[in-house]
């Protein structure tokens, strides 16, 4: 089946099942290995994109029911001015340490973010309990957006 | 110390920003051209033999190249844990058996083309199991009447007592004093034991390996482990393939917690790599973690105390039954872990037993995992020690204070107890535990709070609990760490390190380390770390040793490029060496002022005179583990009605020595205690009557989200362990053995009732106080 959207800003067209992983095809096809697989089944959020600016876990989601949809990865996303103030607040507050949840973490901050500029602890809390950390505790990934808030004034 | 321009300073981890781009590779994002992908079968049941093993219709799937077996592989005994050689671990595993021992045994392996026909064919392997009893409880794994797990010619490499028809993997006596007398001179004896249970490490990458070929033929594996070298070795053993040929390379990892302390997977990469002359994959699904990888070890901690009026214990016998499941791996070390690095934490106990024994089940294998024994020890001594405290009516922080081992002082338990051979003497050159015990009481507010059980709702009552602990800083006489230097053209250098950065940020400490010897700022140090054809050797990231131990061989390699550097610098200055100072990427003769700057110095000796690279390398070992301490504390907020406890502050006071990086310091610390406060109240392994984990994925084994977590506050108190570069000791894991024993000592303080077993979930709290009649 040929399925056509909006990849990183750039349009896409491809064919093939419908019921594909989109996890499988942003990596397998597009080399966007920013994009973890850490569970398989839509627990770890280390998959998370934005799909027209709602966050989703694309290890869960066919890609047939991306068709026509916008679809951003850290890949694209790490190319705006969000992301640096979210990348310098992270790494100041150590909210990175394997780094293998951080893109998926990152891309949940976004989400909240857009939402909300400037969100409360609890509220911050809520927006990435769909993202598993083993490593930080997750204190520090709270301050890093909390972080990202206070200096990205304007920016969301 | 405060002239340092690197050390004790939060500079940003040098690869934060390539892991946030997503940009830096982890195993599974190597493009391995062509690769074959490997899919497992696992045994469903808990104890079998293989009656028969048919393979023709999974290689008859389409794209299938390769189906492996006992049938077809050699046999070759090992131990998949990653240790130092001869690893202490009993040699009782081979790659692929007749006979499977537990639900989560490897059984076959089939490659293929693509990852969906390997998954395919693996489902069309026709497997006959003869079924044999079963041994689930560890109760009973040594009665006559228990049925025999290992029945070959398993060993062990190192003179241990290794038991297997008894079904006991490793056994450990140490003692010394006059137990009995001790007990009759006591007021009172205070007996109990304490529980703990499977977890998984949960780190969020799964297990993964790829195996590829080099121009040449050589063996190429990139895996996520946490000891590189020991892949290496162990790969060569177990496929006969020669050291030289094979090269392996770790890149970022996932996080490892000791779960990828294992060698696994590179074994069956290799395997099929060697067989087929073509590149292989395989990534575990998170439920092949769950009940394939490794765990902390389920032990029983059979406490006996003689206490005297005062609180003074006249003798102590730890008794420590640990399930090892169905392999030995880290059978001995943890089990002696328990009580080498618990023991010694309360070194006036004149009369003492340790007693300890790991057993074989037909359960999942345990192994390395983060506070390696010493969590299970703790949370037995912890609770105990508040029991005694409370019996001889004092505050547990006041005893703790009274009774702990101190600077200047040693412990025979230190050499009587090692990690598989003796231990070693050593004498505490920094102990800060009474600071970290008071800062951490005023943080939590414990005077205030402890004893006073305040309502904070309906049926809701609150209570405090504390813990202390030590680890160790590597295994003395055992690790070894290697790192080499050179200088480039512009003044920076590169630094190589075998040790192991798996997402800790050693590979910034480490440059911190250089740069501080060097001063100049960490940006001018690259480093490459654990790529065994390019990097010096180290026993890797696992025992709390890199900082230590590497971080020793940093600042050795380091000095010795300062040293070079100064006979440079002196003749070009036309100064003496000795009048000479390393400033700010310079050489300043004191005397006259002048200087000359690295890039300088470099151009001077790769391209005008007496021309020569600037490089070292220097090697470290330990001659002894200086322990860091902890003193952990938790407010809880018991609900009587369901016996639901939530944890609403927690705070760690860790004296880690001089920290090197104080963010990361803490980073480790908090990671160490939500990750032990989920295993404490909610984390466990489910299994039905036949052996099978019934859980094995998030959403029912369930980890602390951030939703979950409480007030986390900790406090780095600085010490200086002169035996460490720049005073360090580790920091690693010990933040994980304060979270159980710590929320259990606030439980009873919240509502009376002793918690002898984790995880403390609802219902057992409920069933608790059913139990006592307190609810």
């Amino acid at each position: 089946m040929k399925i056509s959207f909006v990849l990183n800003g750039r349009d896409v067209l491809l064919d093939t099942d419908p019921l594909r992983r989109l996890l499988d095809v942003l990596r397998d096809e597009f080399n966007l290995t920013g994009v973890k697989e850490g569970c398989g089944e839509g627990e770890c959020g280390a998959c998370s994109v934005l799909v027209n600016d709602k966050i989703m876990y694309s290890c869960i989601l066919p890609v047939g029911s991306v068709d026509g949809s916008r679809v951003l990865t850290i890949e694209g996303y790490r190319e705006t001015e969000r992301y640096k103030v979210l990348q310098e607040a992270f790494t100041e507050a150590g909210s990175v340490q394997c780094g293998f949840c951080t893109p998926g973490f990152i891309m949940a901050a976004e989400a909240l973010l857009s939402e909300d500029a400037s969100p409360d602890e609890k509220s911050i809390r809520e927006a990435i309990s769909g993202n598993l950390c083993r490593c930080t505790g997750y204190s520090m990934i709270v301050d890093g957006i909390k972080i990202a808030s206070r200096k990205g004034r304007g920016l969301w | 110390m405060g002239d340092y321009i690197n050390i004790g300073r939060s500079v940003r981890k040098i690869d934060a920003l390539s892991l946030a781009t997503g940009a830096d590779k982890f195993t599974d994002d190597y493009e391995i051209h062509d690769p074959l992908y490997i899919a497992i079968l696992y045994s469903p049941v808990a104890h079998a033999e293989i009656k028969q093993i048919d393979v023709s219709a999974a290689e008859k799937v389409r794209g299938v190249v390769d189906v492996l077996y006992y049938g077809n592989v050699q046999r070759v005994l090992h131990t998949t844990a990653g240790q130092g050689y001869p690893e202490p671990s009993p040699y009782d595993a081979l790659l692929f058996d007749r006979r499977v021992r537990f639900v989560g045994d490897r059984v076959a392996l089939a490659a293929a083309e693509t990852r969906e026909a390997a998954i395919e064919a693996v489902k069309k392997i026709e497997v006959k199991y003869r079924d044999l009893e079963p041994l689930f409880d560890m109760e009973k794994a040594m009665d006559e009447s228990a049925p025999r797990i290992h029945v070959d010619d398993e060993y062990t490499k190192i003179p241990a007592e290794y038991r297997p028809e008894q079904n006991l993997a490793a056994e450990i006596k140490i003692g010394f004093g006059d137990l009995e007398r001790g007990f009759n001179e006591a007021d009172f004896i205070e007996e109990q034991s304490y529980r703990m249970h499977y977890a998984s490490h949960c780190a969020i990458e799964p297990h993964t390996s790829c195996a590829y070929f080099d121009d040449r033929g050589r063996l190429v594996i990139v895996t996520a482990t946490q000891v590189p070298f020991h892949v290496r070795r162990i790969v060569s053993t177990v496929l006969d393939i020669p050291v030289m040929m094979i090269r392996v390379i770790k890149p970022r990892i996932g996080g490892g917690f000791g779960g990828k302390q294992e060698v696994i997977l590179e074994p069956l990469v290799a395997l099929v790599a060697w067989r087929n002359k073509r590149p292989a994959k395989v990534v575990m699904s998170r439920k092949e973690v769950f009940i394939s990888s490794r765990t902390r070890h389920p032990m029983r901690v059979r406490l006996k105390t003689g206490v005297k009026r005062d609180g003074r214990i006249s003798a102590i016998e730890m008794d420590c039954l640990m399930n090892t499941g169905a392999y030995g791996t880290h059978a001995l070390t943890v089990l002696a872990n328990a009580g080498g690095k618990v023991l010694p934490l309360f070194n006036k106990i004149e009369n003492l037993k340790f007693h300890g024994r790991s057993v074989y089940t037909n359960l999942p294998v345990g192994g390395a995992y983060r506070g390696y024994g010493a969590t299970q020890g703790y949370f037995a001594f912890n609770q105990h020690m508040d029991i005694i405290a409370r019996r001889t009516d004092q505050d547990i922080t006041d005893f703790f204070k009274r009774w702990h081992i101190r600077e200047g002082e040693t412990s025979a338990v230190f050499k009587a107890l090692g990690e598989g051979k003796e231990g070693v003497s050593q004498v505490i050159n920094s102990c800060k535990l009474d600071e970290c015990i008071d800062r951490g009481a005023g943080a939590i507010g414990w005077h205030g709070k402890r004893g006073k059980r305040i309502e904070s709702g309906r049926n809701r009552v609150k209570g405090m609990g504390m813990a202390i602990a030590m680890q160790g800083s590597g295994i003395p006489g055992i690790d070894m760490a290697a790192a080499s230097m050179k200088m480039n053209d512009d003044g920076s250098f590169n630094l190589y390190v075998g040790a192991t950065d798996i997402g800790t940020g050693s590979d910034t400490i480490l440059a911190q380390i250089a740069a501080e010897v060097l001063k100049i700022p960490v940006e001018m140090i690259i480093v490459l770390s654990s790529d065994t054809d390019l990097t010096p050797f180290d026993t890797g990231a696992y025992a709390s040793s890199t900082t230590y131990i590497s971080g020793g061989a940093v600042e050795k390699c380091a000095e010795d490029i300062k040293n070079q550097l100064l006979d440079t610098a002196s003749v070009m200055l036309k100064a003496e060496k000795d009048s000479l100072k390393l400033d700010a990427g310079k050489v300043i003769d004191k005397k006259t002022g002048k200087k000359v700057p690295y890039d300088k110095i470099a151009y001077h000796t790769l391209y005008i005179q007496d021309q020569f690279q600037i490089q070292a390398q220097a090697s470290c070992t330990a001659s002894e583990s200086p322990p860091p301490f902890i003193a952990q504390f938790a407010e809880v907020d018991v609900d009587r009605s369901t016996g639901k406890a939530e944890v609403v502050k927690f705070v760690s006071a860790v004296d880690c020595g001089q920290p090197v990086n104080p963010v990361l310091a803490e980073g480790q610390v908090e990671g160490a205690v939500v990750n032990g406060l989920s295993y404490a109240l909610c984390e466990d392994y489910i299994f039905n009557s036949k052996g099978r984990m019934v859980n094995p994925r998030f959403w029912d084994y369930k980890i602390y989200t951030a939703a979950d977590i409480p007030e986390i506050i900790t406090i780095v108190v600085n010490s200086f362990e002169k035996s460490g570069p720049f005073g360090v000791k580790s920091v690693g894991e010990i933040g994980i053995n304060g979270p159980a024993p710590a929320v259990a000592n606030a439980i009873f303080d919240a509502v009376g009732v002793r918690m002898y077993e984790t995880p403390m979930t609802p219902e057992k709290v409920w069933k608790r106080m059913k139990e006592e009649g307190v609810n």
